[in-house]
């Protein structure tokens, strides 16, 4: 039977996290996200998770590494400058494919910032954030619900392409609370040939790296992660429309933004004017296809993203509708979370 | 083997049969083969996980047939923790150099011995960047001239060379630390002994075994393999002495 609570977006996070059979956690506190491993760290005496609290987010994200490697359903979840201090470590997870689930619950930036809640850090986690070629899956919940179905869902795709999870979600998802319903506890496969458990007599022995010193090798390894990514742009796009059937202005706008843009949809609509939102639920792989097929639409007007930050996704969007349709962009940051009549006014003066 | 001869010497099974990389007379080499050597006599191949560093020890997992993961420059000290604590009743070991251990990893190694992390440290101290062209080390002696120190190590401008088991050894976590050496037959045989020693601790669970090995570099000291080893005892030696610095408690 599902369980329904009334839970904060972080403790269902972490709720989540252990029903889907996480059993090796790493972390470091900051705002707005030390709920999480206050949670699992009450929650630990009845459960068989390894839980620690590291020196440092660097620390944090290589003791993921190496929980994953061997063989663990592994988790962190941090804050934007401690997902900064990660980003060579994710780097390496993404090389070495190793399966793996990260949580950035959002702040404003840059530096030091504000522990209010932001969008600012998605050029971080679509574009690369540390070096070299390599993609984040990258899921973007906007309610507590969805805090606890992307959990379940990271672990489950980190496993099925080998390949670090990133829950970008942001300060307002995970300290607001909501009605949740919780799934029912999985047990997850441990078949994991690879990873290094001790070299028995009748294999060879297992190594996680991401040194190819050749560089024939590298440019492999690179040809291999490319393939994967295709495969997964292909196949784990996640989108939500509200009512774009026959939307005219287009809003493009994902996690905390996409609740109060509904709302500017329904203010819109109730002055005459066909607004329809478009959530990407995956920042990557974006919806490509998709929006592609709108700005084809002779009915689409015009598109706006969205987004509480300087205008990082209208980058992506601008891409992809490649001059057919006009792209604006409209956004607060600093962590002001902006109000739907505040947009509506702001959108209508641009039209 | 042929008739009448008897064996006296070979390579222990859990070392594979690879031409090194590593410059000639370089201690690497004959670390990896002792411990390579106590896993094979400890019949613990099967439980033993290691952790390899960024320098030239990278590729040790090219050499120990064991089954290894590769951390980023610095971090081997937290890959090692989390395997640990992941897999408890395995034998974990991160096999470092003094840039990874004593600079940019220095958090990690503390903070692993601190909470007494039961895996084993191998810390291969030699005093200079090898793989990176002989650059200064946090362990590099004072005076001691190398690419970024080309007029000899200023302690008053870089400060002086990390005793690391001095160090580690005030830690309550840490169960037993000890600094040995490979420039002669004798030490190596200590040298034996004390990795030995440090994986046995690992399976009484009483915290973390560190054992420093005071290593030599010819290439970048730029000198010959036998004059490195007079370098050992003559200058490294006095300033990173050997011996136990801490032993589990009774």
């Amino acid at each position: 039977m599902p369980e329904i609570k009334f839970m904060k977006g972080n403790e269902a996070l972490a709720e989540a996290a252990i029903r889907a059979g996480m059993n090796g956690y790493f972390g470091y506190p900051i705002t707005p996200q030390s709920e999480v491993i206050e949670y699992l760290a009450s929650e630990e005496p009845r459960h068989n998770y390894v839980l620690l609290q590291a020196e440092s987010e660097v620390a944090s994200i290589n003791m993921v590494y190496g929980a994953a490697g061997a063989g663990a359903r592994a988790m962190t979840t941090t804050s934007s400058p401690g997902f900064s201090l990660m980003q060579e470590g994710m780097s390496y997870i993404a090389c070495a494919e190793l399966p793996c689930v990260v949580v950035n619950v959002v702040r404003g930036g840059p530096g030091l910032g504000t522990i209010q809640p932001s969008q600012g850090d998605y050029f971080q986690a679509v574009k690369g954030g540390g070096h070299g070629d390599y993609r984040l899956i990258t899921l973007a919940p906007n309610s507590v619900q969805e805090m606890v179905d992307f959990t379940v869902l990271a672990f489950d795709l980190a496993d099925k392409y080998l390949t670090p999870v990133l829950i970008l979600s942001d300060g307002a998802i995970g300290q607001m609370m909501e009605k949740v319903i919780l799934p029912d506890p999985v047990k997850p496969s441990t078949n994991k040939p690879w990873a290094t458990t001790g070299k028995k007599a009748n294999r060879e022995r297992n190594i996680i790296t991401s040194l190819y010193i050749q560089s024939e090798d590298m440019e492999a390894k690179n040809l291999r992660l490319q393939k994967k990514y295709q495969n997964i742009e292909q196949s784990e796009v996640l989108l939500e429309e509200y009512k774009m059937s026959d939307a005219e202005v287009v809003l493009v706008a994902y996690g905390v933004t996409s609740r109060i843009c509904k709302k500017v949809v329904d203010l819109a609509r109730a002055e005459r004017l066909k607004f329809g939102l478009l959530r990407p639920k995956t920042l990557w792989p974006f919806p490509k296809a998709h929006i592609d097929q709108l700005a084809e639409k002779t009915v689409t007007k015009q598109f706006f993203s969205i987004e509480m930050s300087s205008g990082q996704m209208i980058e992506d969007v601008r891409l992809v509708v490649n001059g057919r349709k006009p792209v604006n962009f409209w956004g607060r940051n600093g962590g002001i979370i902006p109000t739907p009549e505040e947009i509506l006014a702001a959108l209508k003066a641009q039209l | 083997m042929k008739e009448g001869y008897q064996l006296l010497y070979k390579r222990p099974k859990t070392l594979l049969d690879k031409r090194m990389h590593y410059c000639p007379g370089c201690f690497h080499a004959t670390v990896h083969k002792l411990f390579m050597e106590v896993i094979e006599e400890m019949d613990i191949q099967e439980k033993t996980v290691g952790v390899c560093p960024v320098g030239c020890s990278v590729f040790a997992y090219d050499y120990m047939d064991v089954d290894m993961q590769e951390a980023a420059h610095g971090r081997a000290a937290a890959v090692a923790t989390a395997i640990k604590r992941m897999l408890p009743d395995r034998f974990v070991f991160s096999y470092q150099g003094d840039g990874d251990l004593a600079a940019i990893g220095t958090a990690e190694t503390i903070h692993a011995c601190n909470r007494g992390e039961p895996f084993t440290f191998i810390f291969i101290n030699n005093g200079i960047y090898g793989m990176t062209g002989g650059q200064m080390a946090p362990t590099t002696l004072e005076g001691q001239k190398t690419s970024t120190s080309p007029y000899g190590r200023n302690i008053k401008k870089v400060g002086s060379p990390l005793k690391m088991c001095e160090l580690v050894s005030q830690l309550p976590g840490v169960a037993y630390a000890e600094r040995v050496s490979c420039n002669s037959p004798a030490n190596a045989r200590k040298t034996k002994k004390a990795l030995r020693r440090a994986m046995e601790i690992q399976s009484q669970g009483i915290g973390t075994s560190f054992i420093e090995v005071v290593s030599n570099c010819p290439s970048g000291w730029k000198c010959t393999p036998v004059q490195s080893l007079d370098w050992i005892k003559e200058k490294a030696l006095p300033y990173f002495p050997l011996g136990v610095f801490k032993e589990p408690s009774k």
